[in-house]
């Protein structure tokens, strides 16, 4: 332990930390921008947090110099206060102040230190830099007007998936954070999962935003139907005030019927679809030699990643469409038919952890007969931005059921689809009943459950058949998995591979978990909440009374009186879909 | 993609090679492909990205922030002005703006004929000379606007002398 001061006032603080951490443990909440996440991001580059200590020449920037024995530190002295002040007004001389119309307003750390150093504007009024914006791109837009160059979005890019998309490019006043070439996102190998998004402290880095789209249906007198996946409930009350993974799905369900939707459902019923499909190709590909192992098809990043990285393997990715696209199809060529309603004049809104799936909705191979499964997606942040612009006051909402008319009913495997391990468990339980003619005892398979990044594996006997399973979530846990196949070295008969680090439950459009703005939550919130909103899906799997895909009463009449069976050729049609290789920088003129 | 001749291809793939047991590699890989090409196009750098395991984007960077680097083909001749402190109190402004109008090109721009490239320095260590010019490595001292045409004629020679050598033989 060394011995320090702060104010004049001692304490004793652990070797190691750097003074603001120091100081957090002290009590002390310096102002800070660039640093992020126990310095997944620190390179010191905004000075905004800036303090006297004894021993270093001048002020220091507190987020990466480390704290040492006997260290008197000054955080409210007139130096250093001031001192701040102007980092900031600096930072906001070459910033695009139309914080009015900054989707992050109420999220932005600028905006937030700003004010709490007492920023005035125009301190250091002076040329800006050239403006890029890229709205090419249906995931997620870039508008360097708005970047603070902290490069927190470099190193997520690199954490989470090992890939560095983004960059710094240039020199001196004509830096830029951007792709290669300041190339759009469209037209790099970026995966569009938004982890980027998430991070990004102003207003540069946003998700694409498509409220605008379904303001437009409604006023065109469109059916708009909506559907929200299983993650979304886990974190949406986040932006209501309620604590990190507290389930909000009643009250989602009655803000959304509110909202005007004419059908408001619940992905979970795709996803339990999703399974019926996908066990059954698992069955075929174990008992008819298909190609293993199999991979799990429902993240839209993850499906970016390969296509872009890994075209020799795609054969080794399930057909299945990812939930919300089954469930989008059967809207329109099932219920629609039921309805008496021509599947041109329904609308079909997905809300989504997800920015990717913007884009999976854009592809060709994701639609039928000319007609896409899904018109708009929104992320959970938009939702909650559509809940406030209507005047609703969503703590107050009662809780509703979503609609269950012809279809929407779910199981508790549909639920646990928006966590790590999900998937598979999901499957699992299905595959095992269809092999053995019973369920599995326990219903839970807690051996694939997980809420990190990393490589999970686990092996299950089915009557005396032992199938090998793995779970990778983020790009650079799937790489390792990915690159034993490649080398014929793979021991596994299924996998799934989610984008984002620890499935959707973190996904791009996923409400921003930013310590500052939460002083409600423990000093370890960003180490503890995908753990948190991971256990409000599980206890809503605990809490349905009907847990496997394949005992859902909805699911069997659909087949019953539609489809047929899993992977009939109506299936194959509807609910199935196809990859292609793609070169990651594609020419642009 | 896919414009590099296999040739190309190889070469950069054994100069990425010639780095395996160094640390930081990117500096010295770049330099000699800088070398041996005279620049560093976006095709080039996934080869080295793929080599390396250093993301594109980085090496992007790296590459647009050094002005020894270069993502288009230099001309024959890099005519380099320092406009460092001393070398631009001496007037080398009014030099690099003569070759600039002599060239009809901007600084950071080639001419048609690819003979040159003018690139505008930051100090490259020859206060006592300022204003110093460096040509292909060979460094001009107390540069005036007088001699810049006399220069731009030198190179021209130098291109002749050069042909003869060769045998006059250009068929």
């Amino acid at each position: 332990m060394l011995n320090i001061k702060i104010e004049g006032i001692p304490y004793q603080v652990e070797e190691g930390l750097t003074i603001l951490e120091a100081a957090k443990a002290c009590g002390y909440e310096i102002p800070s921008l660039c640093t992020f996440n126990h310095g997944e991001c620190n390179v010191g580059s905004c000075r905004v947090c800036l303090v006297e200590a004894t021993g270093a020449r001048g002020l220091v920037a507190s987020c990466v110099y480390p704290v040492a024995e006997g260290m008197e530190i000054r955080i409210g002295s007139p130096a250093a206060v001031e001192a701040r002040r102007h980092s900031v007004e600096l930072l906001l001389s070459n910033h695009n102040k139309n914080c009015q119309q900054c989707d992050k307003n109420g999220h932005c750390e600028l905006l937030y230190v700003a004010q709490l150093t007492g920023a005035r504007d125009d301190a250091f009024a002076g040329e800006h830099s050239e403006t890029f914006v890229d709205r090419l791109a249906p995931g997620l837009t870039r508008d360097t007007s708005k970047c603070i160059l902290c490069g927190r979005c470099v190193e997520r890019c690199k954490n989470a998936h090992g890939l560095g998309i983004l960059g710094f490019e240039n020199r001196g006043f004509n830096v830029i954070v951007s792709p290669a070439e300041n190339r759009s996102f469209a037209d790099s190998p970026c995966i569009q999962c938004g982890q980027c998004v998430n991070v990004c402290p102003t207003g540069a880095l946003m998700e694409h935003s498509e409220i605008d789209k379904i303001d437009a249906a409604f006023k065109a007198g469109k059916h708009v139907i909506a559907q929200a996946a299983p993650a979304v409930r886990a974190a949406l009350g986040e932006e209501f005030g309620y604590p990190i993974g507290t389930p909000v799905t009643g009250k989602m369900a009655a803000a959304m019927r509110r909202l005007g939707f004419e059908r408001v459902y619940d992905v979970n019923f795709g996803a339990d679809l999703t399974i019926m499909e996908e066990g059954t190709e698992l069955l075929h590909r174990l008992t008819e030699g298909g190609v293993l192992p199999m991979i799990t098809s429902c993240s839209p990043g993850w499906i970016n990643y390969a296509e872009y990285n890994y075209g020799d393997l795609l054969p080794h990715l399930s057909s299945c469409k990812s939930p919300h696209q089954m469930q989008g199809a059967i809207i329109k060529h099932w219920w629609a038919k039921q309805n008496n309603i021509d599947p041109k004049d329904v609308f079909v809104v997905s809300v989504m952890p997800c920015v990717a799936k913007k884009f999976e909705k854009e592809r060709e191979q994701e639609k039928v007969d000319g007609i896409p499964d899904v018109d708009a997606v929104i992320t959970t942040r938009e939702l909650a931005r559509m809940i406030k612009r209507s005047g609703m006051l969503f703590t107050r909402l009662p809780e509703e059921d979503w609609d269950q008319d012809i279809m929407g009913d779910y199981t508790g495997a549909g639920v646990i689809f928006g966590v790590t391990g999900g998937v598979m468990e999901a499957a699992l339980r299905t595959v095992y009943f269809k092999l053995t003619g019973k369920e599995h005892d326990p219903i839970e398979l807690t051996a694939v459950r997980g809420h990190e990044a990393g490589i999970r594996e686990a092996s299950i006997d089915i009557n005396g058949t032992t199938v090998n399973v793995a779970i990778a979530s983020g790009m650079k846990s799937a790489k390792v998995l990915l690159d034993e196949i490649r080398a014929g070295k793979s021991k596994y008969h299924f996998i799934e591979i989610m984008g984002c680090p620890g499935g959707c439950i973190n996904g791009g459009g996923q409400p921003y978990v930013r310590p500052v703005f939460l002083p409600n939550e423990p000093d370890n919130i960003l180490d503890i909440y995908k753990e948190k909103r991971a256990q409000a899906l599980y206890s809503e799997d605990e809490r349905q009374k009907v847990r496997q895909s394949h005992n859902n009463p909805q699911i069997i009449e659909l087949y019953e009186k539609f489809l047929g069976e899993p992977n009939s050729h109506l299936s194959h049609k509807l609910l199935h879909t196809a990859y292609a290789a793609r070169v990651g920088f594609n020419d642009v003129e | 993609m896919g414009h590099l001749k296999t040739e190309a291809v190889e070469k950069i793939r054994e100069i990425c090679g010639r780095y395996k047991d160094e640390n930081t590699p990117l500096m010295m890989i770049l330099s000699d492909i800088q070398n041996e090409y005279g620049y560093i196009p976006l095709e080039v750098q996934e080869i080295v990205s793929e080599e390396t395991g250093i993301s594109v984007a980085e090496i992007y960077g790296v590459v647009t922030f050094y002005s020894f680097f270069s993502l288009t083909p230099k001309g024959r001749f890099v005519i380099g002005c320092c406009l460092g402190t001393a070398c631009y109190v001496k007037g080398a402004q009014q030099v690099i703006d003569k070759f600039s109008e002599e060239l009809k090109i901007k600084p950071g721009e080639t001419t048609e004929d690819g003979m040159f490239t003018l690139d505008a320095l930051r100090c490259i260590g020859a206060c006592g000379i300022a204003p110093a010019v460096s040509i292909n490595g060979k460094v001009y001292p107390k540069m005036t606007v007088s001699q810049v045409r006399e220069i731009i004629a030198q190179q021209y020679l130098i291109v002749e002398k050069e042909k003869e050598a060769m045998g006059g033989d250009h068929a």
